[in-house]
């Protein structure tokens, strides 16, 4: 019993860290690709060119 | 309409906090993770899951730097070995510390007073560094050299032709990650000054080994933390995606604000964090609600108000304005 739920609790924290990592890759490659559209418009329309 | 169990305003609360946080990490490299564990505190979560949470943030923003620092980011691998040993044990160590004293009921008053002495030393020592006091490099020096000298076998060889005891490695990792695993820090504050000025490291191998090794002490952290539920995924996710962007920010600004005109402002803000805690335990002990609210807006005015100033130093460069009142403000 003990053995089983240890087991499902590695399971689930797995799946927790597994998200946390897809969704750190899934953002940096969002971000980079938004900063790389639209990065040099925001920063001349910051510097008021 | 609840997201993940959050109101939508908790979910832009906890964005907004994470672009702060992410504009802070981008720009020092360093700072505003280990806001994020007393930022939970004082927001009421249990101390397990404002540790087990902070660590996954830590986790999640470190992979995001390591991305980032892949191509130009020297590693040295075997600092790096035998720190996550030694960083694992000592997590281990910590994490067992929080739980026993979770079953005594003095986790959140301990770990607290913890807080406030680790932010308050660390932020008088950047506030002297920003002050310019004299004696700041050779001290750094001097601690690194007699550390040097230590020949207590086995010794290493590091990147920059650094030769120190694997054994005082082995033990100054295992004295951050105890910190690490019971404050829920990703120990990159505590682990920079303890390569640079205690190993004596050149800066550029200590920032990418740092790197490395966050990311993975910070993912077992937040492992272990998770195995007994103690990771609010939701929150995680919500401080993640606003910090990838301010990351962006902050590493942009780097380009064109020097990291001197700002220390000043990341010092107030540690001490900042330093009394918020302190307030929120004062509050908390007399019943003082007041003291509660005071400690909330202290955390997120200093964080507002230093990744504000970077923002506003990088927009006035952007400008070239060095004479307004509010770029003035920035560089003083």
């Amino acid at each position: 019993m003990l053995g089983l739920e240890t087991a499902s609790g590695s399971v689930e924290a797995i799946t927790t860290i597994g998200l946390v990592l897809v969704e750190a890759v899934v953002l940096y490659v969002g971000y980079g690709a938004l900063s790389s559209l639209v990065g040099q418009t925001v920063l001349d329309a910051v510097g008021g060119e | 309409m609840d997201i993940l169990g959050l109101t939508p305003m908790m979910v832009g609360i906890f964005v907004g906090f994470g672009l702060l946080i992410g504009i802070l990490f981008g720009f020092f490299g360093m700072g505003g993770s280990f806001l994020v564990t007393p930022a939970l505190l004082v927001m009421g979560y249990p101390s397990t899951v404002a540790v087990g949470s902070g660590l996954a943030f830590v986790f999640g923003t470190s992979v995001i730097g390591a991305l980032r620092h892949r191509d130009h980011g020297q590693v040295d691998y075997k600092l790096a070995l035998i720190m996550t040993v030694a960083m694992t044990i000592g997590i281990e160590g910590g994490k067992s510390v929080v739980f026993f004293l979770d079953s005594t009921g003095m986790a959140d008053l301990i770990i607290s007073i913890s807080y406030v002495g680790l932010l308050a030393v660390v932020g008088l020592f950047t506030l002297r560094d920003a002050w310019g006091s004299k004696g700041t490099d050779s001290t750094g020096r001097d601690l690194a050299d007699r550390v040097q000298s230590l020949h207590i076998p086995p010794m290493v060889t590091l990147r920059g032709d650094v030769r120190v005891s694997g054994t005082i490695i082995f033990a100054v990792g295992l004295v951050i990650g105890v910190l690490s695993g019971f404050l829920g820090v990703g120990g990159g504050f505590l682990l920079m000054p303890a390569m640079m000025y205690g190993l004596g490291v050149p800066a550029a191998v200590a920032v990418g080994t740092d790197i490395l090794q966050i990311t993975i002490s910070g993912g077992f952290g937040a492992f272990r933390y998770a195995q007994s539920g103690s990771v609010a995924l939701p929150v995680v996710g919500a401080l993640l995606a606003g910090s990838a962007l301010g990351a962006r920010i902050g590493a942009g600004a780097t380009q064109l604000v020097e990291e001197d005109a700002i220390k000043g402002y990341f010092a107030a803000m540690l001490l900042a964090g330093s009394v918020a805690v302190a307030a929120k335990e004062l509050g908390a002990a007399y019943g003082i609600e007041i003291l509660n609210t005071v400690s909330i807006a202290l955390i997120f005015g200093a964080a507002v108000l230093v990744s504000g100033a970077v923002v506003l130093a990088a927009v006035c460069r952007l400008r070239n304005d060095s004479v307004g009142m509010w770029c003035r403000l920035t560089t003083s």
